[in-house]
């Protein structure tokens, strides 16, 4: 191709956008509505998905030790937990730490009368899951080990945030395919559309002699900038929605701070922007690709 | 479809055409999945520079044998040769380059309606990817051939049918085909404006370029005493140097 053509290709895509202003706006509009759909469902979700695993993060299984059991031996059970897959970590909490964390919590000032700490047989180890649906199996494990006495555990906590996870697992993907299977179908149509009504502008390009490609190139040019067009908007609004959304939540709802942490905007948009944009940009491709190759056959 | 013998001797026959022959239908036939055969068995010779003249009523054939001669269609049986180039034979892929041979001009013009008379005639050129600096040299030239330097900047519905007509002439000559067919292409216009196409596709063949006409115009066909080729039910009823519209009888 020319360097000429390349231009002229260039120039006519972006030229047909205003030529066509009307299908071209309903091409965006729609691509524009169906990505700020998707956008909007998929930062409640990774929203909804990071306070579960939040959740999952403080939940704990605690070990504790045989009576006279030594220092050394504690470590090295130490050591084979924290190989585990599915631990995240383990924190040592020794006798004297389990008592004064006791008594900061439910003695206060009461607790000068004891001389002796009655939790001498309570150093343990609190166990943090990295997956927390595979509890139950590290819980068999650490009643094995020689050396350990009791497993603390809360098997309707781990079951309950394992569920709802496997939960938003599956609903967010069946949202968002069906989501993108209506997009793909809105989009292509609107694509069809417009360039059905320029059927008579391609066939006379065909009968001067135009190759199949030099008569595609601006529509696909066309279609490429429809679809960036039509993704970009919908990432500037649901931007401007998402912090004003967490600002507001964070200074009106103060409460909820401990229990509901906003992932920040960047970290959302960092899988969004690509992935909106991807399927602006391929959605526009492939739409006019295709649409066009069906009036090329004159 | 042909028996091979039928076959070889076409074969033969279109290695003996010569150069003086433009176009060459050999035994064309076109049929349609339903209804009757829109052509039956064609045999028609063009030489170059020839100034040809196709009438029949409607149904007869005659756009039927314009869209065969474009490799819109292919024929059912027999062989089209255009200016050397067997059509049967023609992969799709080559067939834009196979329309760069032949300007085409229709009834409805066919202008490319966004845009204005220099964009359309200047679309001819890019398609063969000219260089800009030819196409600003040559669009210019060939407007003011047909009448239209002063309206390069108009869009096609600021025009006159006259004036569209001339356009698409423009568009069709601009990349010196070796043959011009026009479609009807005095069909929406007046008698006047019917005339100033007629004399400028007069002077075109002049020039050399083989022209052929598909028109229900009988004053004009009866006026220019051209080559006349008469068509009826699809196949050719008569064929006449310096020939007139034969009436429906």
């Amino acid at each position: 191709m020319r360097i000429n053509s390349f231009f002229y290709t260039l120039k006519q895509g972006v030229t047909s956008i205003f030529r066509n202003k009307w299908f071209s706006l309903a091409s965006i509009a729609t691509i524009s509505a169906c990505l700020f759909l998707f956008g909007l469902f998929y930062a409640v979700i990774v929203n909804f998905q990071n306070v579960v695993k939040t959740a999952e993060e403080g939940v704990s299984v605690t070990v504790f030790f045989d009576e006279g059991i030594t220092e050394d031996r504690i470590a090295g059970i130490g050591d084979m937990i924290q190989k585990r897959t599915e631990v995240s970590k383990v924190v040592y909490v020794s006798a004297d730490e389990a008592w004064d964390s006791f008594k900061d919590e439910y003695l206060g000032e009461y607790s000068d009368g004891f001389t002796e700490n009655p939790l001498a047989d309570s150093a343990n180890y609190e166990i943090y899951m990295a997956d927390v649906s595979k509890q139950a199996q590290l819980v068999t494990y650490l009643e094995s080990i020689d050396g350990v006495r009791e497993v603390n555990k809360s098997e309707v906590t781990a079951n309950t945030l394992s569920g709802v996870n496997m939960l938003i697992g599956y609903v967010s993907a069946g949202i968002i395919g069906i989501l993108l299977l209506v997009s793909v179908f809105l989009i292509s149509n609107t694509v069809t559309i417009g360039i059905s009504v320029r059927k008579e502008e391609i066939e006379i390009m065909k009968y001067i002699g135009a190759t199949d490609f030099f008569v595609r190139a601006p529509f696909v040019v066309e279609g490429i900038i429809i679809g960036m067009l039509g993704s970009a908007l919908p990432l500037i609004v649901i931007y401007f929605i998402y912090n004003n959304v967490v600002e507001y939540v964070a200074t009106k709802f103060q409460i909820l701070n401990s229990l509901l942490q906003f992932l920040p905007v960047h970290t959302i948009f960092a899988t969004l922007i690509p992935v909106s944009i991807g399927m602006g940009v391929g959605i526009g491709f492939v739409g006019s690709f295709v649409t066009v190759r069906k009036h090329l056959r004159v | 479809m042909l028996r091979t013998k039928d076959k070889k001797r076409v074969d033969k026959k279109m290695k003996k055409v010569g150069s003086d022959e433009i176009i060459c239908l050999d035994n064309v036939s076109k049929s349609y999945s339903t209804g009757a055969p829109a052509l039956n068995g064609i045999n028609l010779r063009v030489k170059r520079g020839e100034f040809v003249f196709i009438v029949g009523d409607s149904g007869s054939g005659k756009s039927t044998l314009i869209k065969l001669l474009l490799r819109e269609l292919t024929p059912t049986e027999g062989r089209i040769v255009v200016n050397g180039t067997d059509v049967e034979k023609l992969k799709r892929r080559k067939v834009p380059k196979f329309r760069r041979n032949m300007g085409v001009v229709f009834q409805d013009f066919r202008l490319l309606k966004d845009r204005n008379v220099y964009e359309n005639v200047a679309f001819a050129q890019r398609i063969i990817q000219a260089p800009t600096r030819e196409i600003r040299r040559n669009v210019p030239a060939i407007l003011s051939t047909v009448g239209l330097a002063g309206k390069y900047k108009a869009k096609p519905k600021q025009l006159s049918g006259g004036e569209q007509q001339r356009v698409a002439l423009a568009r069709a000559l601009i990349n010196k085909p070796p043959i011009l067919l026009a479609d009807e292409p005095t069909g929406n216009l007046d008698p006047k404006n019917s005339w100033d196409i007629m004399k400028l596709l007069e002077q075109i063949n002049q020039n050399g370029t083989t022209v052929l006409i598909v028109t229900h115009n009988r004053e004009i066909v009866n006026a220019m005493q051209k080559r006349v080729i008469t068509m009826k039910k699809g196949v050719i009823v008569s064929d006449e140097e310096k020939g007139g519209y034969i009436d429906e009888d």
